[in-house]
């Protein structure tokens, strides 16, 4: 009944092209960013923002970034954690060494060292596929985390080999190190994500996303009709590279404060591809959904008993969380495969027919 | 059925909201500790004495004396799993809890200390880590907010080199030795290098640095390179379920188990026990007692668990990270004590109680009178120096329990000062900190 796109005519080739076309979706979107942008940092107190909130849209960035790879353009990779860990350590190198450079700006450039290295670790997907391919990025993974944590240069000789994010402002404001507030940290991980979601879903729209389908639906018959699969390949790993750096180097200035390689093992790559496999691998919006669903349900089972006044031991409680939420991901994955974005799709059908199915 | 659900919703949000009523209704004069601990996980065989140390201490202090001077102590475990990342949820969860906020914090994990260091100060709870965590934190100037009395694992490494000497017979003896240094791959077991790599120049020990990677149940390959280079000397960081594996490894290829020594936190029953007798003559450094011999034991048996010695022993009464626990809740205690002596006795803030950690001063009249008489050593801390002037002794498993083996060693203070010092520099300058003049 309000779901229905009846009336809404299409009178410019720019209007049937645009990312929304129905209406209702268009206002959808624009109400989630006002609730995100203006009601959320004033709502959410310093933990629900700092280690709820901050977390699920750095995750949600790195997700947009591996679907990219795996998802559209049908690459396995298993080396998140690392292209994560290359973004968080080029950016503490960088504006270590020239402070002066604005903080925005050495992400930005981080972003481009990753996508450097991602494009390197990108070279055996031309020779290799499937599995193999999983298993040449997990070299990626293992090289990457021991380069730093072995050469001290990385971490500026610290002697326990932890980076540290350092006091840095935009505008004057603190956005980075210990005095910046979690309502500045939101604000920056929000922006960088809704506006790097965006050109993610221009990119997949537009002519290089479609590449990346065709080499992802069939690479030979891609060649056929004239797609360079060297370049194509290379720019999805470049490309989602780029924003898990990003999203490592968010991490650490303004999730965290601080790491060291282990807080990009192994784990955060398994974690970044079960997110858009429950989100649903080619979708934009199901990645951040995966991303939701593995940052927060954990983090909500374990808070639910005492928000119940239970009385629980804390290891009964954690093992508990861990049971459930295993048996969460089974299920859903059995009784949708393809993810929340296909539940999402599914949902918007019936909107359309409801109240009157037939 | 719709109906149903709707009822048992409505009925859960009212428990829930009844229950923020009752726990806000009790803040009377209570006192909020924060614990972060981890039952669960590979670190789980060290981290379940520690965590039942704190809590049967607490209990032990709020049944026995009512409190710290009347004020009841609260407290909430959460759950880490040794992960930095959860440990800093758990940090943002507990911190302003109780009627005025957590504390302190002891985090026990290195990497958790890493995080939380420079949000302390912005959030004025101050951290006791307790013999981990940042060396450099025991420069007080620069870390106003960080404690990490008695001793630091820099300190903690020279005086081990001390021992060695002391064995070898000199420090002359020490040239062409062969130590090894066997960490866990973290920002914990990397912690000591910098002091062994100094104090391998200075007295030409050879020295050779095995990462093991977390959780290091994997260490076959460590210990065959072990195997093939003879060390004379064998030092271990380890933590968790790397402590056991270490220690069955080197029974396996029968290194001298008396020539093999682990950190403080590489030293307790559950990493012994495991290798059976492989294990016999296996040293570790300790800065306090082991064992349930001592009348503060008694009382915990007492009073928290009514007189149920077996019950006690199963919650590792008397293991010696159990015992680490007690003794890093009872300096805790203390310095919140010690506030109360300046601000009143009343629910102490986050600022209140860095004073109090600053300005502790636990002499051996105190111990007796809680019961640890030559359980521990007391600890006097300055703004300056918030490592104190601590030592440590080292204990050698005999099979069913640990004992003495030296006399207390102190570190070797003139190398290590200086180096924090540095550090400390550095971190103040990376962060544009101005330090405090003490």
């Amino acid at each position: 009944m309000f779901y229905r796109e009846s009336g809404q005519f299409k009178t410019s080739y720019q209007k049937d092209q645009q990312v929304f076309p129905i209406a209702q979706d268009r206002i959808f979107i624009a109400l989630l960013l006002v609730v995100a942008f203006a009601v959320v940092p004033f709502v959410a107190d310093e933990y629900w923002l700092q280690a709820v909130i901050i977390p699920f849209l750095i995750f949600s960035l790195a997700a947009v970034g591996l679907n990219l790879l795996t998802g559209y353009a049908g690459q396995v990779s298993l080396g998140t954690g690392a292209f994560m860990a290359v973004g968080a350590y080029a950016t503490y190198k960088i504006t270590t060494a020239f402070p002066e450079i604005n903080i925005v700006i050495v992400f930005l450039m981080s972003g481009m060292v990753a996508a450097g290295v991602g494009i390197v670790f990108g070279l055996p997907s031309l020779r290799i596929k499937g599995f193999y391919l999983a298993v040449a990025t997990l070299a990626a993974q293992f090289f990457i985390l021991w380069l730093f944590n072995k050469v001290g240069w990385f971490f500026n000789d610290s002697p326990s080999g932890t980076i540290t994010a350092p006091p840095r402002t935009l505008f004057g404001i603190m956005i980075s190190g210990p005095e910046a507030t979690a309502e500045v940290r939101y604000f920056v991980s929000l922006t960088f994500l809704v506006v790097f979601t965006v050109i993610a879903k221009n990119i997949v729209r537009g002519r290089i996303g479609r590449s990346w389908m065709a080499i992802r639906d069939m690479d030979i018959a891609a060649e056929i009709i004239g797609i360079q699969p060297l370049k194509t390949k290379l720019m999805a790993f470049a490309i989602s590279s780029f924003y898990c750096g990003l999203a490592g180097a968010l991490s650490v200035f303004a999730w965290l404060g601080g790491a060291e390689t282990e807080a990009f093992s192994i784990a955060i790559s398994f974690q970044v591809l079960f997110m858009i496999i429950i989100g649903g691998l080619g979708s934009i919006m199901g990645s951040i959904m995966g991303a939701a669903f593995i940052t927060l349900v954990p983090i909500f089972l374990t808070n639910m008993p005492a928000m119940f006044g239970i009385p629980m031991a804390t290891d009964l409680s954690k093992h508990i969380e861990e049971i459930v939420f295993g048996g969460l991901i089974v299920f859903l994955l059995i009784v949708e495969p393809h993810g929340f974005a296909r539940l999402w799709q599914i949902g918007k059908e019936k909107l359309r027919q409801w109240p009157f199915p037939y | 059925m719709k109906f149903r659900s709707l009822i048992l919703g409505a009925l859960g949000v009212a428990v829930g909201i009844t229950g923020i009523a009752l726990s806000k209704a009790a803040y009377a004069a209570e006192q909020f500790i924060p614990m972060l601990v981890y039952r669960t996980g590979p670190y789980a065989p060290s981290g379940i004495p520690v965590a039942n140390g704190f809590r049967d201490y607490y209990t032990l202090v709020n049944k026995r004396d009512g409190g710290i001077n009347g004020v009841t102590v609260t407290f909430e475990e959460c759950e880490t799993k040794y992960d930095t990342k959860i440990g800093v949820e758990c940090y943002e969860k507990l911190k302003g809890k109780g009627p005025t906020g957590a504390s302190l914090f002891n985090p026990y994990s290195t990497g958790i200390t890493y995080q939380l260091i420079p949000k302390a100060s912005v959030d004025k709870v101050p951290i006791l880590s307790m013999g981990y965590g940042r060396t450099s934190a025991a420069d007080g100037r620069v870390f106003e907010w960080v404690f990490n009395f008695p001793m630091t694992y820099w300190s903690q490494a020279s005086a081990f080199v001390k021992y060695v000497s002391r064995q070898e017979g000199g420090y002359d003896k020490l040239k062409g030795k062969n130590i090894v240094h066997v960490y866990h791959n973290s920002a914990y077991g990397k912690e000591a290098n910098p002091t062994l790599v100094a104090l391998a120049k200075r007295y030409g020990y050879k020295l050779t640095l095995l990462a093991v990677d977390h959780p290091g149940q994997e260490q076959k390959a460590t210990w065959l390179q072990i195997r093939r280079l003879k060390p004379d000397w064998v030092f271990m960081s380890g933590w968790g379920v790397m402590n056991s594996v270490a220690i069955k490894e080197a029974a396996a290829i029968n290194f001298p188990m008396d020539h093999f020594v682990g950190n403080w936190w590489s030293g307790t029953d559950a990493d012994v026990i495991p290798a059976g007798q492989g294990s016999v003559g296996y040293k570790s450094t300790t800065f306090h007692s082991a064992g349930s011999g001592f009348p503060v034991h008694a009382d915990i048996i007492k009073h928290v668990y009514g007189g149920d010695a077996a019950k006690a022993k199963e919650n590792n009464i008397g293991e010696v990270l159990y015992n680490r626990g007690m003794v890093n809740a009872m300096f805790g205690i203390e310095a919140i004590r010690t506030a109360m002596g300046k601000y009143g006795n009343k629910s102490m803030t986050g600022e209140q109680v860095r004073w109090g950690l600053e300005n502790l001063n636990v002499e051996n009249a105190r111990l007796q009178a809680l019961g640890m008489k030559d359980f521990t050593r007391g600890v006097k801390v300055s703004c300056a120096d918030h490592e104190t002037g601590g030592s440590l002794r080292i204990q050698q498993w005999d099979g069913t329990k640990w004992k003495f083996v030296s006399q207390w060693l102190s570190p070797m203070r003139d190398i290590v000062r200086p180096m924090i010092e540095k550090d400390a520099a550095m971190f103040a300058k990376e962060n544009k900190i101005t330090p405090r003049s003490c």
